[in-house]
């Protein structure tokens, strides 16, 4: 970085009369190696120290398969049930002129805002069986609070921003002149919503649910109020984490972080795949 | 969804739009379930910590709000974010001052590592310190030995904050000062503005209310952090206690009033940035446009 050589091919970097280069790149680099990649590191160089044998039992043990299965299927539920009504919401914040419009695209962002502790508390509040929502439901048999469907109402309301706030700007970008386009061709509402429409959001839509898929995975705060918490039902793999460490097992808190993390990733891999795979086909 | 027939029998001063809108029945019923969910999702939720929190009367509310370990937790939460906002701020500036301003190798590698606490579930962000700097850590004795306390007290809050809190400022900035370009800053400096007078009159005023808005996004987290806060902070009464903790403590005593009052407190900051936020939005929105999102 300090020498660079004069005449070679490859250059770490472009020439700039800007100054500070050297300044805010170190400083960056050192604050990011810091507080983000040594802790970091520390997980896997923990993790690796366990052995394969150590890190293989803790990882088959049933309650962290458990765990893991409800993590990412309460995500996953939860992603799906956002990517429907997220688009619904968007598309209605976008498309129609109503009073409160402004307001209700306001709220939207509620989520990223609200502590989540807070959020925990007051949807358990709600969905408790004497609470607004449970006491609807409670006639009708279904229980959310204390149940895995209560998991999956807490990854909801923390999901849903990702979802809308992805899809709207590329629906607002939308030109309207190709709907008419295809109208004027023939086409159906339906078909242009299908035919047209769709497959210029795909690619939102699938970074809007991963986005919100891989914060629910990791979500805490909101979900272990309303979760009930039972070992092997309604146990996220971050509340077992939690206990692992309360219980001095540092071994398993370190696995279980280690598999979450590398589950993550690989999810993202899929995911980038994916959407890879859908601006080839829809363009 | 839609019956495409029915836009064939509207009368004819809508058939010009119809084409390219759905028809007022569709219309009305996706309004209707748009707005349904975001009632039932965000609206109730919010209403019913209020409802909560003065269930009992403003005298129950007031009297939950003094108690003093409500006043320390309170105090905490604010010198924490006083810390790693700060901390957060000068970070991004100088990393969105590398990456936007120079073309260098790795770059993009750099901008997803600024990124990756975003991907990393809140009890992870926690447990890193923990595995660090814990009893049974990699610099546990050492920290022993020398008397130096970071977990389970201030220290150790204030580092998961800002592992949390780390992209906040960054993220908005960067793309910001990419659409802005050098030639401002270039025209300064040909005129014989030093690189910090460069900075200071002429990039800093073109990002202010960008730099306001990732400020403003990273102390609602910093205040509202729990999962990593959680994990660090030994939970000691009117110590290591911040105000999203709290909440769990009175939360679990069954003191619903006094959870909920220190939960409204919250709710209150967040609706505050709610506002502030969209303003922003109203009286910026070109500027920011490039960086909207989360």
């Amino acid at each position: 970085m300090t020498t660079a050589p004069a005449k070679a091919g490859w250059r770490f970097r472009q020439p700039s009369v800007i100054p500070g280069f050297g300044l805010t790149l170190g400083f960056s680099l050192a604050y990011l190696t810091l507080i983000i990649l040594i802790p970091l590191s520390g997980l896997v160089w923990r993790s690796a120290a366990l052995g394969w044998a150590d890190f293989w039992a803790i990882a088959i043990d049933r309650r962290t398969l458990n765990a893991l299965r409800i993590s990412f299927g309460t995500a996953f539920l939860a992603a799906v049930v956002n990517v429907v009504f997220g688009t619904v919401v968007a598309w209605v914040l976008v498309r129609y002129r109503f009073p409160g419009r402004r307001i209700a695209d306001a709220m939207v962002d509620l989520p990223f805002a609200l502590p989540t502790a807070v959020a925990g508390i007051a949807l358990t509040t709600l969905y408790a069986p004497n609470g607004w929502i449970g006491q609807l439901l409670m006639p009708l048999g279904i229980k959310v609070a204390y149940t895995p469907l209560g998991i999956v109402v807490a990854l909801v309301f923390i999901g849903l921003p990702f979802v809308v706030r992805t899809v709207q700007p590329i629906m607002e970008e939308i030109d309207k002149e190709v709907e008419e386009a295809a109208a004027t061709l023939g086409a159906s509402r339906f078909q242009i919503i299908t035919r047209v429409l769709f497959p210029g959001l795909a690619p939102a839509i699938i970074t809007g649910f991963s986005l919100a898929f891989a914060r629910g995975v990791g979500e805490y705060g909101s979900v272990i109020f309303i979760a009930g918490n039972l070992p092997f039902k309604s146990e996220i793999a971050p509340l077992l984490i939690v206990i692992r460490l309360e219980e001095y097992n540092y071994e398993a808190a370190t696995a279980i972080a280690a598999i979450m993390l590398a589950l993550s990733f690989l999810m993202l891999l899929v995911v980038n795949l994916v959407q890879t795979w859908s601006r080839k086909r829809y363009g | 969804m839609a019956d495409p027939e029915i836009k064939s029998y509207e009368p004819h001063h809508e058939s010009q739009s119809a084409a390219v809108t759905e028809s007022r029945p569709v219309k009305a019923v996706l309004m209707a379930i748009a707005l349904a969910f975001l009632a039932i999702f965000l609206l109730l939720p919010l209403i019913v910590v209020f409802h909560e929190a003065l269930a009992k009367g403003v005298g129950a509310y007031t009297e939950a709000l003094s108690s003093p370990d409500t006043r320390s937790a309170i105090r905490l939460t604010l010198l924490v974010a006083a810390i790693s906002v700060p901390l957060n701020v000068v970070f991004g500036i100088s990393a969105a001052w590398a990456i936007a301003k120079f073309e260098f190798k790795g770059k993009a590698f750099l901008t997803t590592l600024i990124d990756l606490p975003f991907s990393v579930s809140p009890v992870i962000s926690g447990l890193v310190y923990v595995l660090l700097f814990g009893a049974q850590g990699l610099l546990g004795t050492w920290l022993k030995a020398h008397g130096i306390v970071i977990l389970f007290a201030v220290p150790g809050i204030v580092l998961a904050t800002i592992f949390v809190t780390f992209p906040f400022v960054a993220r908005e900035l960067i793309p910001l000062m990419q659409e802005q370009g050098n030639g401002d800053e270039e025209a300064a400096l040909s005129l014989g503005a030093s690189g910090w007078q460069a900075f200071w009159y002429v990039t800093l005023p073109n990002v202010k209310w960008g730099l306001l808005y990732g400020v403003l996004l990273c102390n609602a987290r910093a205040m509202g952090e729990f999962g990593a806060v959680s994990v660090v902070s030994g939970h000691i009464r009117g110590l290591t206690n911040t105000m999203p903790l709290h909440v769990e403590i009175l939360y679990n005593e069954y003191n619903a009033v006094g959870a909920f009052a220190v939960a409204s407190l919250l709710a209150g900051l967040a609706l505050v940035t709610l506002v502030l936020k969209t303003l922003l939005e109203m009286r910026y929105g070109a500027e920011l446009a490039a960086t909207r999102g989360h």
